[in-house]
């Protein structure tokens, strides 16, 4: 009797041992729905942080005073190159009165400022960057151009979010990690768990011949089927939890600052993150739990 | 047909299992291993299946030689072999029908290998009326035919039971032989590995009988050595 490879049988093999094995198969999804439940909420809390220091990042701007003997146009001109450079994101004009009325603004108790006039300040531009971490360089760049008098910014700001950006991505994709690991060791164990009460099973398939791999799909099929049903049912669970936690945060008023994205524009992408770490959960402990008992 | 040439077989914690042992076995022989607990018996048998490898000499089993057998090669030596244990090792979740399926299954039999050889075997163990009962329905004589059809359903070179009548009575262990001799004129080579004097005796066959791991009587038509201690 030559050897065969019949995926159907292996399909079918695996999704009949689930039932058969209705207990350790229960346990084994609700493992994996945990795993991805505690993984997906912090990998969606992670992705709103960066979210909200990305708009703290848009906010951050530095600002373009233009020389004083500047004209309209020569200023218009100067806008255009400025813009012309390659992190510049926008640029806002500000002219001298605009400015100066900026600068009364919660001084209007001062009376000193009531007798100046409104040309006393210089023109200048409000510029936002597109990668606050090129900010210096940029800023440097503007303040090369003629008719750019001084350049006015917080680089220990622009530093700071940065520094905070990386901490915060550097954190999520370590903790990710670590909870990657730390469900493929339980789903493994789970796995194991149920091949040890169907060692018997594989030791008879051995002694009558049956190949490694032979013995080995069924299993991989039954751990993938696992991870993909785990993965269904904590997508559906997450989706529940980010909604009502949502929101909570968003009718709050202590919680009013805290913005939060909408899950359905990111539905696809976590369905899609649950379906591969679950099938990768799944596949991966079948194979390393049934790795020892192949050994006979 | 098995070679066993010089063959030692030493375990990890120092136990020197054989010492040195020389069998040969053609096909088509009914032999039995007899010998005291702790002889070297259950050693001959796990070599036999390459669940261990011989620490020294040369081994041959139905052409493969396991001294140097590659792990890919080890399952389609098995499939010149078949085993039958003591304690029957059925799966009790299926039928016995579906016991000897799941065995052909094992090496890549199609569906319509099964239908064709399982009622064959069944009938050939007197068990065809009882196809559909899970083995915990059965006597344990009858578990053990169930045994014997596996081993017997992919049509193996070679049978070997490891103390196949351990667990039953006299009259059904006198029955397993009968079934294991047939089977042996049907020409199957057959190993059958007991304890049990009085089933060796009523058999006219070849007797090996092992004491501390080295062979000490190799003798054919149904001669018992008695300064064995059984």
């Amino acid at each position: 009797m030559k050897l065969r490879y019949n995926f159907g049988y292996f399909i079918s093999e695996g999704f009949h041992s689930i039932f058969t094995h209705g207990f350790m198969s229960f346990a084994a999804v609700c493992m994996i729905v945990c795993c991805l439940l505690i993984m997906g909420s912090f990998s969606l809390v992670a992705v709103n942080v960066d979210h909200m220091l990305g708009d703290l990042e848009a906010e951050n701007e530095f600002t373009a005073i233009v020389e004083e003997t500047y004209t309209d146009g020569q200023t218009t001109q100067l806008q255009a190159a400025i813009r012309g450079i390659p992190n510049v994101a926008s640029t806002t004009y500000v002219s001298k009165a605009e400015a100066m009325a900026a600068f009364k603004e919660g001084r209007e108790d001062n009376e000193l400022l009531n007798d100046l006039p409104d040309d006393v300040l210089r023109a200048r531009f409000r510029i936002h960057v597109v990668d606050i971490e090129r900010m210096k360089e940029t800023a440097s760049q503007v303040e090369a151009l003629d008719g750019v008098a001084k350049i006015r910014a917080e680089f220990e700001i622009a530093e700071g979010f940065v520094v905070l950006r990386d901490i915060a991505g550097a954190v999520a994709i370590i903790l990710v990690v670590i909870l990657l690991l730390v469900s493929l060791f339980i789903i493994a164990n789970t796995i194991k768990l149920a091949t040890f009460n169907r060692r018997e099973e594989i030791a008879i398939m051995k002694m009558c011949g049956a190949t490694n791999g032979f013995v080995r799909w069924p299993f991989v099929f039954e751990g993938m089927l696992l991870g993909l049903a785990g993965a269904l049912v904590a997508f559906l669970f997450q989706w529940g939890v980010y909604s009502l936690v949502a929101n909570a945060v968003t009718g709050s008023d202590t919680m009013s600052l805290i913005t939060v994205l909408a899950f359905r524009p990111m539905a696809l992408r976590v369905l899609g993150a649950f379906v591969g770490t679950g099938l990768l959960i799944g596949t991966s402990g079948s194979v390393l739990a049934i790795r020892k008992f192949l050994q006979v | 047909m098995i070679r066993f040439k010089e063959i030692q077989k030493a375990y990890d914690n120092g136990t020197k299992a054989l010492k040195g042992v020389n069998l040969r076995i053609d096909d088509g022989e009914f032999v039995f291993l007899v010998g005291p607990s702790g002889s070297g018996k259950s050693t001959i048998v796990k070599l036999i299946t390459a669940e261990e490898a011989p620490s020294g000499g040369r081994l041959m089993v139905n052409g493969y030689n396991l001294n140097n057998i590659r792990p890919g090669q080890v399952p389609f030596m098995r499939r010149t072999l078949g085993v039958i244990f003591q304690d029957f090792r059925l799966i009790e979740k299926k039928t016995i029908q579906e016991n000897l399926i799941f065995a052909m299954r094992a090496i890549g039999a199609s569906p319509r290998e099964t239908r064709k050889r399982v009622p064959y075997v069944l009938e050939l163990v007197g068990l065809e009326q009882k196809a559909g009962c899970r083995p915990t329905e059965l006597s344990g004589g009858e578990q053990q035919r169930v045994a014997i059809a596996r081993a017997l359903v992919n049509n193996p070179q070679m049978i070997i039971a490891d103390e196949p009548t351990g667990n039953l009575d006299p009259m059904r262990s006198l029955e397993i032989m009968m079934l294991l001799e047939r089977i042996n004129e049907l020409g199957t080579t057959l190993l059958v590995v007991t304890h049990e004097r009085e089933l060796v005796d009523r058999f006219s066959k070849r007797v090996v009988a092992i004491e501390n791991g080295r062979i000490i009587s190799d003798e054919t038509g149904g001669y018992y050595n008695d300064e064995v201690t059984i």
